[in-house]
């Protein structure tokens, strides 16, 4: 009763699926997909060695520095980085001096309702604050970059083919897609997802952002920065994780082998 | 019950003696999962995955409860409050990624523990309440772990919720109302958010009693086995403890070094990049996809595009939750007596063919929809409801299966000595 029950409640499924898989045959059939620009052209994030990178990488505190140089003179003015705090700048090299005066100098500020006056205001960043919200009136705001190298696919490449992308569009793309100009107002990047961008492109020519330490700064260079920064923004313990995955294996290791032993000792004598 | 020859009890320090006369709680772990607990002496490593998976719940449990200490179920900042935890909270990012890494493994090592019990038949007589409960388990697990996975407040937690409870509107006339009356809402939003979060810290406890369940019901009957051939005698078992807590040691040494590489290095591996973009309502993820371990099921929802009697999205719901509600009848579609699919030459090809279809049509549901892989669905999506209801009955039917060893001795015997089972025993244990 059971089997001949499920027999029929299987014919049925079988059957809908049949009735559905020629639908979408003769969908493809009558209706092939067509190739858009984006599948053609799209490309992943180029190939970039960062010290971090591999089970036992660390950041480079240097390029942390230079990182967070061009966040301030080039991304900042339309960026937020709202889960990071001043403090955090500690863990990058920086004294509790200068992350005071780094969180006092910095240009938004952070807001503050006036009880008395009823009324909005401002006032200095400290270095408990987080990083204060830029707003970008009219435009909506372009998105806050504290996770944005988890938030995509191979996170710290993805910023770097991004920030170094950008290009004419080919003239083959226009030949074989002619409806797909870049829309005004936008710019042809081929790692972004549907390749045209609304960020006009940040790093424009080398020496944009002049390093204090002395590193040459071409376009690659603070490219590959700000990916390091932004990656150490968004995982800020990375180091202490490698750590401690490091020793937690060394003590797996360990503990296999004594586990493994004590399992053989136990069945020494026992066929199995 | 046990075996007659099972260990008893027997405490000789006097406080453990006092403690048996009043609450025998020693006495219940003994007889659990200790020397009282007779088991069959040839189990390989695929029967280390049923305690594997009760660390994993154990380990869940820990890291949530601490993990709710610092979370909040506020749409407005669950996921800056999970950012805080990242950063902020002492060890927090060893707790979140400890829970988000420990529920894959979870589902890893239940994969495994279903696959090995459909391969040795453990779901048959007289066996089958102990499968029962597994899959009732099963089913809390699952929304368990979609409950969990909407709280980081992403947007693939958001556009999850979405999709997820948009099941309910497939039902004909009321399914819109129970859709808003679930999610308290017309969307998801803090109601769904604090009521996924009450759920979500309920249900490993629902889920923790059924376990014990399930240990009750296999205690009854006892440990299947790789032959799948009853325990004849003391000769075919060993005790639990020290044998098999010695193996799951081993076992459990080996899952914590997997778990530590995955945790500590490739923590977010596993997990969709989109879910660190905040929700929002209004900006719809290019491809909507569950975690990795519902990938199968997203599948066979997909592949129901074509109306027939009922609409597709009710279909395709139907079909979803049917593909896990008809293991609650495996244990009546197959007839076969014979367990061990080593023993049942037709059953073992349809259950590596099935294997390789619940990976193509996991591969199916984490792909996006395009034609190409929507076919695919259909396809594996057919063979997962044949196998099940129409491929199995058929063969336990027809099929004639090899001989059995006499008894699980013998097979041992057999296997090391390299000879048949009949020529062992006429040689006898050596």
């Amino acid at each position: 009763m059971v089997r001949n029950l499920a027999m029929l409640v299987g014919a049925a499924f079988v059957a809908v699926l049949g009735w559905a898989l020629i639908g979408s045959i003769s969908g493809l059939i009558s209706d092939p997909v067509a190739e858009t620009a984006a599948d053609r052209f799209h490309l992943h994030p180029k190939e970039v060695e960062f010290s971090f990178s591999g089970p036992l990488g660390k950041f480079d505190q240097a390029q942390l520095q230079r990182g967070l140089q061009v966040y301030k003179e080039v991304c900042s003015n339309c960026h937020s980085l709202s889960h990071v705090s001043f403090r955090d700048l500690r863990d990058i090299g920086y004294d509790e001096g200068q992350v005071k005066k780094f969180a006092a100098d910095w240009g938004a500020k952070q807001p503050q309702f006036d009880e008395k006056a009823g009324t909005w205001g401002e006032r200095a960043n400290l270095p408990s604050d987080h990083f204060p919200k830029v707003y970008y009136p009219g435009q909506g705001s372009p998105p806050d970059l504290s996770l944005i190298t988890k938030a995509r696919h191979e996170g710290p490449e993805y910023v770097y083919s991004l920030l170094t992308g950008y290009q004419a569009q080919p003239a083959d793309l226009l030949a074989k897609f002619p409806d797909a100009k870049s829309p005004n107002g936008t710019f042809y990047n081929p790692y972004f997802a549907n390749l045209n961008i609304a960020m006009p492109p940040p790093l424009t020519s080398d020496g944009q952002v002049t390093y204090l330490d002395g590193t040459k700064s071409t376009k690659e260079q603070n490219a590959k920065d700000i990916a390091a920064f932004l990656t150490w923004a968004a995982e800020p313990k990375l180091e202490a994780r490698h750590t401690a995955g490091f020793v937690s294996v060394i003590f797996l290791l360990i503990f296999c082998f004594l586990a493994w032993g004590a399992y053989k000792n136990v069945w020494a004598d026992t066929e199995h | 019950m046990s075996f007659p020859w099972a260990k008893h009890y027997a405490p000789t320090n006097p406080f453990m003696k006092w403690m048996d006369d009043r609450l025998p709680v020693p006495r219940l772990v003994y007889n659990a999962v200790g020397a009282g607990y007779p088991v069959p002496r040839n189990l390989n490593y695929f029967w280390n995955f049923g305690v594997l998976a009760g660390a994993a719940l154990g380990i869940q449990i820990i890291t949530g409860i601490v993990l709710a200490m610092h979370f909040a179920p506020n749409g407005a900042i669950a996921f800056d409050s999970v950012e805080h935890i990242m950063r902020d909270v002492n060890g927090g990012w060893f707790l979140r990624y400890a829970h988000a890494t420990g529920a894959s493994m979870f589902f890893t090592v239940v994969y495994i523990h279903i696959f090995r019990g459909l391969y040795y038949g453990s779901y048959k007589a007289p066996r089958e309440m102990v499968w029962l409960l597994g899959v009732v388990i099963f089913l809390l697990m699952m929304a368990t772990a979609f409950m969990g996975y909407v709280l980081p407040w992403g947007q693939m937690s958001f556009w999850g919720a979405q999709v997820i409870t948009g099941f309910f509107s497939a039902i004909p006339g009321v399914g819109e109302t129970i859709r808003i009356w679930l999610l308290g809402g017309f969307a998801p939003d803090d109601a769904a958010l604090n009521r996924f979060f009450s759920l979500h810290y309920l249900l490993p406890f629902v889920i923790a009693a059924v376990i014990i369940l399930h240990i009750w019901a296999l205690h009854i009957p006892g440990s299947n086995n790789p032959t799948g051939v009853e325990v004849k005698g003391e000769q075919d078992t060993v005790p639990f403890h020290p044998y098999y807590t010695a193996k799951d040691g081993f076992g459990l040494g080996v899952f914590l070094l997997v778990f530590a590489i995955i945790l500590f290095f490739y923590p977010n591996a596993l997990g969709h990049p989109d879910n660190y973009i905040p929700a929002n309502p209004l900006s719809t993820p290019a491809h909507i996809v569950p975690e990795w371990y519902f990938w199968p099921f997203y599948a066979i929802l997909r592949a129901f595009t074509a109306d027939l009697i009922l609409p597709a999205k009710l279909w395709g719901v139907l079909a979803m939750f049917g593909s896990i509600l008809l293991l609650l009848f495996l244990p009546w579609l197959d007839s076969s007596p014979v367990r061990s699919a080593n023993y049942r030459p037709a059953y073992r090809i349809a259950f590596f063919v099935l294997l390789g279809d619940v990976l193509v049509l996991g591969y199916c549901g984490g792909s996006p929809a395009t034609p190409f892989y929507v076919i695919t669905s259909q396809i594996a999506a057919a063979y997962y409801f044949a196998h099940f209801l129409i491929i199995v009955p058929l063969i336990s039917r027809a099929e004639r299966p090899r001989p059995l060893p006499n008894s699980i001795t013998e097979a041992v015997l057999a296997k090391k000595g390299g000879t048949s089972p009949s020529e062992s025993a006429l040689a006898g244990a050596h």
